[in-house]
């Protein structure tokens, strides 16, 4: 396990280092720079100074170079939009909000799904089974932000249950989170009640039913977390979905979040920051991904992690 | 010597709901079971065997499944009548099942100790330690070294034959009165299947279990069974001893089945038959169910269902063919040669 572990760290390094490499040569494809954006205020002069101060006047090699040396000290450089604000810092102010809205939604989205999947199963053809599928379908098929709209004229300005914007406080996260977990509800739902119907209509459930188990151990201790191994494989790209999901949220609800700001960092040529966020949003997908193949060892026996072999 | 009967089944009946219709899988089953007595249920795919076995064990999966008429008579109760509740103190405990396939009849996710301790907890109210001690027992027992250790193993770490003997070892722990055996060894291989089979009869010796054993392989009916029932389509056509079967059958479906059987030393080229496939359970035929297919039915086998006819105080066949008015009929000659076979012993 542990040497599988290393192993893994040692890919993701290789990884960084590759997503690093394109992005940073992407971003030089981003039509215009830094600092033309202040209407031209600016003599050339003026401009010619600012970029010898970020170093923005060398050639590109040379910068990627300064940049991956930099950043192997744990340096992602300078905000251009800040003045003299460190690209840390920024992340580490805006991650709160992000991070608390995302863990949120895919905590109670995928819980809830899982919830709403099993009592479909269990519920199979009736009037409960029919609901949650068709609920499944609608979280499926319409995107977040349509549900953000629609949450904010409701609960917001028509019912005033819950503030419409902003951050200020855990009732402001009620909404985004609703609006960021739907998408994970319904893919839970629809994978938990497949299989969790091929698991039930298994011969070791029958099985365990010959045994004299009853219903709920049943459900629980036998079937639950055969049907839950295949649920775990879509945890990693819901996470995904859930972090561009927050992209698009963020920017709705006015939060103070690392999405908005990735957002806003690409329309103003804000390299550092464009690079800093990316190499984030990178670590935290390998790290998901990490961790869904060891729940599968945790969940399935059957996968149980072993270094080197393949 | 009159042993009691531990199990008698009545004119059971059987019906599933499917979207072509109601399928009437068991249509008047009737049965008895002695203590320590080893029954043999065999049929073609389809006849209803594992249905009534499931019946049993109150398996028929709800609500598209139903038990429509008859009893289950298991210790002066009704097992039709019981609640879904009262049932499952009797599963596991005073009935219990060993499933076809041992590749899939173990949670793959759980330890195998703990598959076998549940049922210990579960019926026998015994602490974890308890039931830890005796699981080991009960590994020991179907012959897996090292028990202490294997507790620990998970399914996927066995092979078939030895997966199995979990699955029994589980079926064993309390003490079951009957043990029903759906094609225990079908999927094992044929060494295999020689152990299992060893190993059954054995525990049956041990703890005087009786055992209603399903299959379709008659060599394995010869080896392991007191008393046989031939099922086709949802009935019993023909029960009887190991001997009034084989040697003695009466029913032209047994005779088509026991010269449908490779031999050994047969010097037959060609093996025997049965034409034709089985009918239909949503409309069943009028008469007897397998007048079609038979080439030596009567007028009366279309007409009218034939009733369990006496041969012995054993043996019992349906069939018109036992009428006193009907015509005196021995089996075909290919059939005959493989009942004489049986004597001289070259059936597994």
């Amino acid at each position: 396990m542990a040497k599988y572990i290393i192993q893994r760290l040692i890919y993701m390094v290789i990884t960084l280092y590759i997503i690093a490499t394109i992005t940073f040569f992407l971003m030089q494809l981003l039509p215009g720079s830094p600092f033309n954006n202040l209407g031209g205020k600016m003599s050339e002069a003026q401009e010619e100074i600012l970029l010898q101060k970020y170093g923005l006047d060398e050639p590109v090699p040379v910068q990627y170079f300064q940049y991956m040396a930099a950043m192997l000290q744990g340096d992602l450089g300078i905000s251009f939009q800040y003045d003299n604000r460190a690209v840390t810092d920024i992340i580490l102010e805006r991650i709160g909000p992000s991070a608390t809205l995302g863990a949120q939604a895919l905590i109670v989205g995928s819980l809830l799904g899982v919830a709403l999947g099993m009592i479909a199963a269990i519920r199979h053809n009736l009037w409960a089974d029919y609901i949650s599928n068709i609920a499944a379908v609608i979280g499926i098929s319409i995107p977040s932000f349509i549900f953000a709209g629609v949450l904010q004229f409701y609960f917001a300005v028509k019912w005033r249950i819950f503030p419409p914007s902003f951050w200020e406080g855990p009732i402001y996260s009620v909404l985004p989170t609703i609006s960021l977990m739907i998408f994970p509800l319904a893919i839970c739902a629809r994978f938990m009640r497949t299989e969790m119907l091929e698991v039930l209509g298994s011969d070791y459930i029958e099985l365990a039913r010959a045994k004299g188990v009853s219903n709920g151990s049943i459900l629980f201790k036998h079937a639950l977390r055969n049907a839950l191994i295949p649920v775990i494989t879509v945890l990693g790209p819901m996470t995904v979905s859930l972090m561009t999901g927050t992209l698009v949220i963020e920017q709705i609800f006015a939060i103070p979040g690392i999405g908005e700001q990735f957002v806003r960092s690409i329309s103003t040529n804000d390299y550092p920051v464009i690079m800093g966020t990316t190499m984030l949003f990178s670590v935290l997908f390998i790290v998901v991904i990490l961790i869904v193949d060891i729940l599968y060892g945790v969940i399935d026996p059957r996968i149980r992690l072993t270094g080197g072999e393949d | 010597m009159i042993v009691e009967n531990v199990l008698k089944v009545n004119d059971l009946y059987v019906t599933f709901d499917t979207y072509g219709g109601s399928v009437q899988a068991v249509r008047g089953v009737h049965f008895s079971l002695k203590k320590g007595e080893t029954l043999a249920i065999v049929g073609e795919s389809g006849s209803g065997k594992s249905v009534t076995t499931k019946a049993l064990m109150g398996l028929i999966s709800k609500p598209a499944g139903r038990i429509t008429k008859g009893e289950i008579l298991f210790e002066q109760q009704d097992l039709t009548k019981l609640s879904e509740k009262q049932l499952r103190k009797i599963r596991g405990k005073d009935l219990s099942m060993i499933f076809q396939d041992p590749m899939t009849s173990l949670n793959p996710t759980m330890k195998i100790g703990k598959q076998i301790m549940e049922g210990l907890i579960l019926h026998r109210s015994m602490s974890k330690k308890e039931a830890k001690k005796r699981s080991e027992e009960l590994l020991h027992l179907v012959g897996i070294p090292e028990p202490e250790n294997r507790m620990d193993y998970y399914p996927h770490q066995f092979s078939g034959g030895m997966r199995q003997r979990v699955v029994i070892a589980m079926a064993l722990a309390c003490n079951p009165k009957v043990l029903i055996a759906d094609e225990p060894t079908t999927a094992l291989d044929v060494t295999i299947q020689a152990q299992i089979l060893e190993l059954m009869k054995d525990i049956q010796r041990k703890m005087e279990t009786s055992i209603i054993f399903i299959t379709h392989d008659l060599g394995v009916v010869a080896n392991v069974a007191d008393r046989v029932a031939v099922m086709y389509a949802g009935k019993i056509v023909e029960i009887g001893t190991v001997d009034d079967v084989f040697y003695h059958a009466k029913h032209p479906y047994t005779w088509g089945l026991l010269g449908s059987m490779p031999m050994v030393d047969s010097e037959e080229e060609q093996l025997f038959t049965i034409p034709g496939t089985p009918p239909d359970l949503t409309h069943p035929p009028k008469g007897d169910a397998f007048a079609s297919r038979n080439k030596y039915a009567l007028q009366i086998d279309f007409e009218k269902e034939p009733p369990m006819f006496r041969v012995s105080d054993t043996h019992y066949a349906a069939t018109w063919l036992l009428h006193e008015k009907a015509p005196n009929l021995t089996p075909p000659a290919a059939v005959k040669r493989r009942m004489q076979g049986f004597g001289k012993d070259n059936i597994r």
